[in-house]
């Protein structure tokens, strides 16, 4: 990536083929290039999946629409849904993880490079596995085509007698493969921080980054292994005849629900986390002052890192489990939100007394904490297991957790990339397209997904392809979907930016942002080695301490 | 073409009329005693964090505001303050008081709904979920139906609640009607309970709430709350065997010699389907395909012959009949009362 | 910010971190142990549910001598890793070796095992929930422990043709540790389904 052009006069360099430099891309180890291979893949399925939302909403214009039919609508908001959580979610966190952490905490690669590609290739090829499913499911009665069963994929429905042909087999192993990649990644991740680290980083003074990508890696250990076992469970129901969640032989179709939350509700933690790294990190270097409270922050996510794990089935108030399960639940819910909400006000404290600067990157963290408040304060209420028998299952659900996984997640994402593209690429990205994009998405996002909870207390179920007139749902389907195209010109937008700057962008320099960490030490882009030599650090800032000798922040800590 | 216009305005009108008063389904206008109890739940629980959402907000935009970046900062950086202990508590020690009250909130509530003892004057109605329609039975009565639940008013005084008791034949469904009670779902071996006690008559609307297949999003609900009076006389017809109307023989032997025998049954004849909803007393429901179309001879003559025109996906099969016994067989439902 | 001299401190006197294939190998574990956990679950779960066929107690007989054969293997697992570690190549290879031949028994008797109950009791994996569940619990353990003797058998060869020696016993226990892991799992299985399940 390095393109260190020297001009010698009167000799003529030949280019590098472009064969070559695919090759090189292909057979990487790299963590440099695997990171910036998983995020470009990740980048690429936000436009297939947005697409796919783009469609959803087209049908959902209007009540009685007939833009796509049924079982279109099924496959999209299944393929909508797993898509972005598994294909973009997932491997472009990932992606930051591979390039960030060996950088940020001193070290030449992660602990194990070839492990690294070989658990990019497995995610990569889970993705073109599901989407291989539109072309290659075709079974008995034409019954294939991509999968329909939702992303959560409930049994029964699941079982052969309701999934006939091969759709959602494409679903369970897609997953089940791309399961694998991540488990390797996570593993990578541990070992490379606890096992990697320069000279001097003990480990309460690294990075935030680190830390919480270390609690999201031990998360995806504990939590992906759950829906790989029940994705074995389900392969062996409906091909060896086995009854996991056969209910006419006496299985039970809620043991598959336990099991899939029991990873699914972790999982949406596995994906803000490392939102939450991205605020810790660009917030401070914004409002010119370290983080606020740095050990509370790091117990808060180990906190939340284990809560997150005994909440599940808050996913399941719907499903007639006792009241003592659902007052169980309810408490386990609402408890996660006190470490979630200390972190927030964390990040408030490092901005007070400080001088913000509105730079994209900023931008994107401001619009974070405004919605990461309001999807917190609306999963208390989903939380709340009575009032949730009316809000599950309904669009209020799905306003709250777009607010979490758009507002946060997506935000978050388009922070981390404005801020750390200079690193990347060498180059700054174009500050007033950057600035087009924010105030469009913002508009789009909060015109779709604020009034979305409207039609969810109005009694508008989810997942249906069309809707009774009169209910009061109209205008605001409407209305949503508008916001969703505006969010769709915005990505474009950020698009045209990423390429425009790849090539015309403002050169970045080392430090662009005249920041902390250690990657700010390097070159932009750094060479493929990383460091001249492995740095030694005294403080959680090694920059500050050299920018500033006179006022160590080594002296304080 | 006009005079059509005019009848169909007309028809539509007196049909209106005819009917009930019909409610929406929003969570704030509950009806009974399960929806209130969630309705002035959530309005405590809106109360509370619409109050941490106020004073979090205000923070975060007098922050922004106050402590913004000016141009003659370059250079200058604000005092580096790593953290407060004792700020960390109060925001730490807050939130848990918050979140024991609204559990404890909660709770309350929760018992209230799930664990309400079933008094003995309680009617019971087994729901079966089926793809993609409701069968409801009302074992003590001896009254099969589908898709339009009707239940007795409830007397806060005297109550008469209506217990449901829900059941699956084949995937995962929902039963909601939001002006009624919180969702319940129907899964298969996994029986559930849920009760409801409507203070006012009228219809209530709803819709199946877990995605069950193809055609969820036409799995609609009608419950039809009426007085005591109207609810006895709805019973007492349901009880009646099946007409037995000699102008449709011809129709009824076109439904007896073709296939729907084998999905549907007609009380006290020989079709005894149970895949299909039971349609003895048809003509006493307003809509066909659970909810998705007016019950009139046109739709039912175009359900009959193309389902998939109304309801694409659903489970009945297009019946291949011709004009004649089409006809036929729909004089024969139309005399179904 | 060019290559000038190092711009940062001093290092510390010792810098010492875990090794990396042992934490490594310690993550697969917790993943690993989460899957069985959940099949596990089922199982317990199923426990007495079956609609029909054969139950646990009509059919399942206690392995007791190929269990003592697995564990057995732990131990002569434990012993060949410290011979390698203290350049005995020689007492090493002969242990590992007895290690693949205990595990290979293991493997005997969960095939017999699974021939009787098939052949003579009719019990697959689609008759029953039992059946369902045993033959998923047993079985995925039992894929375990052949890849883990594939393992083995890969360092065996090596070992044949003179290329393990002391440096790499660090690599060595890290794979001792996976066995470790398989034979622990074992003691759950062995628990769950022929003291608690029946």
């Amino acid at each position: 990536m390095s393109s260190n052009a020297i001009t010698i006069p009167g000799v003529q360099i030949n280019e590098k083929p472009w064969v070559d430099t695919l090759h090189e891309w292909v057979t990487t180890v790299d963590h440099k290039r695997l990171g910036v291979l998983y995020i470009l893949y990740a980048l690429l399925f936000l436009v297939i999946a947005g697409v796919e939302a783009l469609i959803i909403r087209i049908q959902l214009m209007f009540p009685h629409n007939h833009f796509v039919s049924p079982e279109v609508f099924n496959r999209l908001f299944t393929m909508h849904g797993t898509t972005m959580v598994f294909f973009m979610g997932m491997p472009i966190l990932f992606g930051f993880a591979n390039y960030l952490v060996p950088l940020m905490i001193g070290a030449r690669d992660m602990a194990f490079p070839r492990l690294n590609a070989f658990s990019f290739w497995l995610s990569a090829l889970g993705g073109f596995l599901l989407y291989f499913s539109l072309v290659g499911a075709n079974g008995l009665y034409g019954a294939g085509n991509a999968p329909d069963v939702g992303w959560w994929a409930y049994a029964p429905l699941t079982a052969r007698a309701f999934s006939p042909g091969h759709s959602t087999d494409y679903w369970t192993l897609a997953l089940l493969v791309s399961g694998f990649g991540s488990i390797g990644t996570a593993i990578n991740i541990i070992a490379t921080i606890l096992c990697m680290r320069c000279p001097g980083m003990r480990l309460n003074r690294m990075p935030l980054l680190a830390w919480l990508n270390l609690v999201m890696a031990g998360m995806v250990l504990i939590a992906v292994s759950p829906l790989t076992a029940a994705q074995m469970m389900l392969l062996i129901d409906r091909y060896l005849g086995g009854h996991f969640f056969d209910t006419q032989a006496g299985g039970s179709a809620v043991l598959w629900m336990h099991f899939f939350w029991i990873f699914g509700h972790p999982e949406v933690y596995v994906l803000i986390i490392p939102c939450f790294a991205f605020m810790s990190e660009i917030i401070p270097v914004f409002s010119r002052k370290p983080i606020f409270g740095y050990p509370v922050m790091v117990a808060a996510t180990v906190c939340i890192g284990f809560v997150s794990m005994s909440v599940w089935a808050h996913h399941m108030f719907s499903v007639g489990m006792n009241s003592y399960a659902n007052s169980f639940f309810t408490i386990t819910t609402m408890a996660v939100g006190v470490p979630t909400g200390i972190k927030i006000f964390n990040w408030l404290g490092t901005m007070w007394g400080g001088r913000i600067q509105f730079k994209v990157p900023m931008l994107f963290c401001i619009a974070f904490l405004f919605q990461f408040l309001i999807a917190g304060l609306t999963g208390v209420m989903l939380g709340s297991a009575a009032f949730a028998s009316q809000l599950t299952l309904s669009y209020f659900v799905v306003a709250h957790f777009h607010y979490t996984l758009v507002g946060g997640v997506v935000f978050g994402v388009f922070a981390a990339i404005y801020y750390w593209y200079p690193k990347i690429t060498g180059r700054m990205l174009n500050e007033t397209l950057g600035k087009w994009h924010f105030w469009l998405f913002v508009i789009g996002f909060h015109l779709t997904f604020d009034l979305m909870h409207i039609p969810g207390l109005l009694g508008m179920p989810r997942r249906i392809y069309t809707y009774e007139p009169g209910r009061g749902w109209d205008t605001l389907n409407l209305l949503i979907s508008v916001g969703g195209f505006i969010q769709a010109i915005a990505v474009v937008i950020f698009v045209a930016n990423l390429v425009i700057s790849y090539f015309k962008g403002k050169k970045a320099g080392n430090d662009p942002w005249d920041a902390w960490t250690l990657e700010w030490s390097t070159s932009s882009p750094p060479p493929a080695y990383n460091f001249a030599s492995i740095p030694v650090v005294a403080s959680r800032r090694p920059l500050w301490d050299l920018k500033h000798p006179e006022d160590p922040d080594s002296r304080y800590e | 073409m006009w005079q059509i216009v005019i009848v169909a305005f007309l028809s539509t009108a007196a049909f209106a009329a005819a009917s009930e008063p019909t409610n929406g389904t929003n969570i704030f206008a509950p009806a009974s005693t399960p929806a209130k109890l969630v309705a002035h739940l959530s309005g405590f629980v809106l109360a509370i964090t619409g109050i941490i959402f106020v004073v979090v907000f205000t923070l975060l935009v007098y922050s922004v505001i106050k402590f913004r970046g000016r141009a003659g900062d370059a250079g200058r950086e604000p005092p580096q303050v790593y953290g407060s202990t004792q700020i960390e508590l109060a925001w730490t020690i807050i939130p848990i008081l918050i979140v024991v009250v609204l559990f404890l909130a909660t709770a309350r509530v929760i018992h209230a709904v799930q664990d309400a003892p079933q008094p003995p004057g309680a009617l019971e109605v087994t729901a079966i979920g089926h793809q993609y329609w409701w069968e409801f039975r009302y074992p003590k009565l001896g009254v099969v139906t589908a898709n339009e639940l009707h239940i007795p008013v409830s007397d806060p005084a005297n109550p008469t609640p209506t217990f449901l008791t829900l059941l699956s034949a084949d995937t995962d469904h929902s039963f909601w009607v939001p002006e009624l009670a919180g969702k319940t779902d129907l899964i298969p071996n996994h029986p559930n309970r849920m009760w409801m006690d409507p203070q006012r008559t009228g219809i209530f609307l709803g819709q199946c709430a877990q995605y069950c297949g193809v055609q969820h999003a036409k799995m609609l609900l009608r419950v039809s709350v009426d007085s005591p009076e109207d609810f006895a006389a709805w019973v007492r017809g349901q009880q009646q065997p099946a007409v037995q109307d000699a102008s449709a023989a011809a129709g009824r032997r076109v439904f007896e010699s073709n296939a729907c025998m084998n999905c549907h049954a007609v009380g006290a004849t020989p079709a005894n389907g149970r895949f299909g909803p039971d349609l003895t007393h048809l003509m006493s429901r307003v809509t066909i395909a659970s909810g998705a179309a007016k019950n009139t001879p046109e739709n039912l003559r175009l359900w009959i012959q193309n389902p998939n025109a109304i309801k694409p996906g659903s489970l009945m099969p297009a019946m291949q009949l011709d004009d004649g016994d089409l006809d036929a067989v729909v004089s024969y439902m139309e005399t179904l009362r | 910010m060019s290559a000038m001299a190092n711009p940062f401190p001093l290092a510390p006197a010792t810098w010492r971190l875990p090794d990396r294939g042992k934490v490594a190998m310690a993550g697969l574990i917790v993943a690993e142990s989460a899957i069985f956990t959940i099949f596990v679950v089922a199982y317990l779960f199923y426990v007495g549910k079956s609609l029909t066929g054969p139950t646990p107690r009509e059919v399942l007989e206690t392995p007791i001598f190929y269990t003592i054969c697995l564990l057995s293997s732990s131990l002569t697992i434990h012993f060949a890793a410290k011979s390698l570690a203290r350049d005995r190549v020689g007492a090493f290879l002969g242990l590992w070796v007895l290690t693949i031949v205990l595990g290979g028994t293991f493997m005997y008797g969960t095939g017999q095992e699974w021939h009787r109950l098939i052949y003579e009791h009719g019990l697959t994996i689609s008759t029953n929930l039992f059946g369902t569940t045993y033959y998923s619990l047993v079985g995925l353990h039992a894929f375990h422990v052949t890849a883990g003797l594939v393992m083995l058998l890969i360092v065996a060869i090596l070992g044949a043709a003179g290329r393990v020696g002391v440096e790499q016993s660090r690599r060595v226990e890290v794979l001792s540790m996976y066995w470790h892991f398989v034979d622990a799992v074992w003691v759950v299985v062995f628990t769950v389904v022929y003291v608690l399940g029946r």
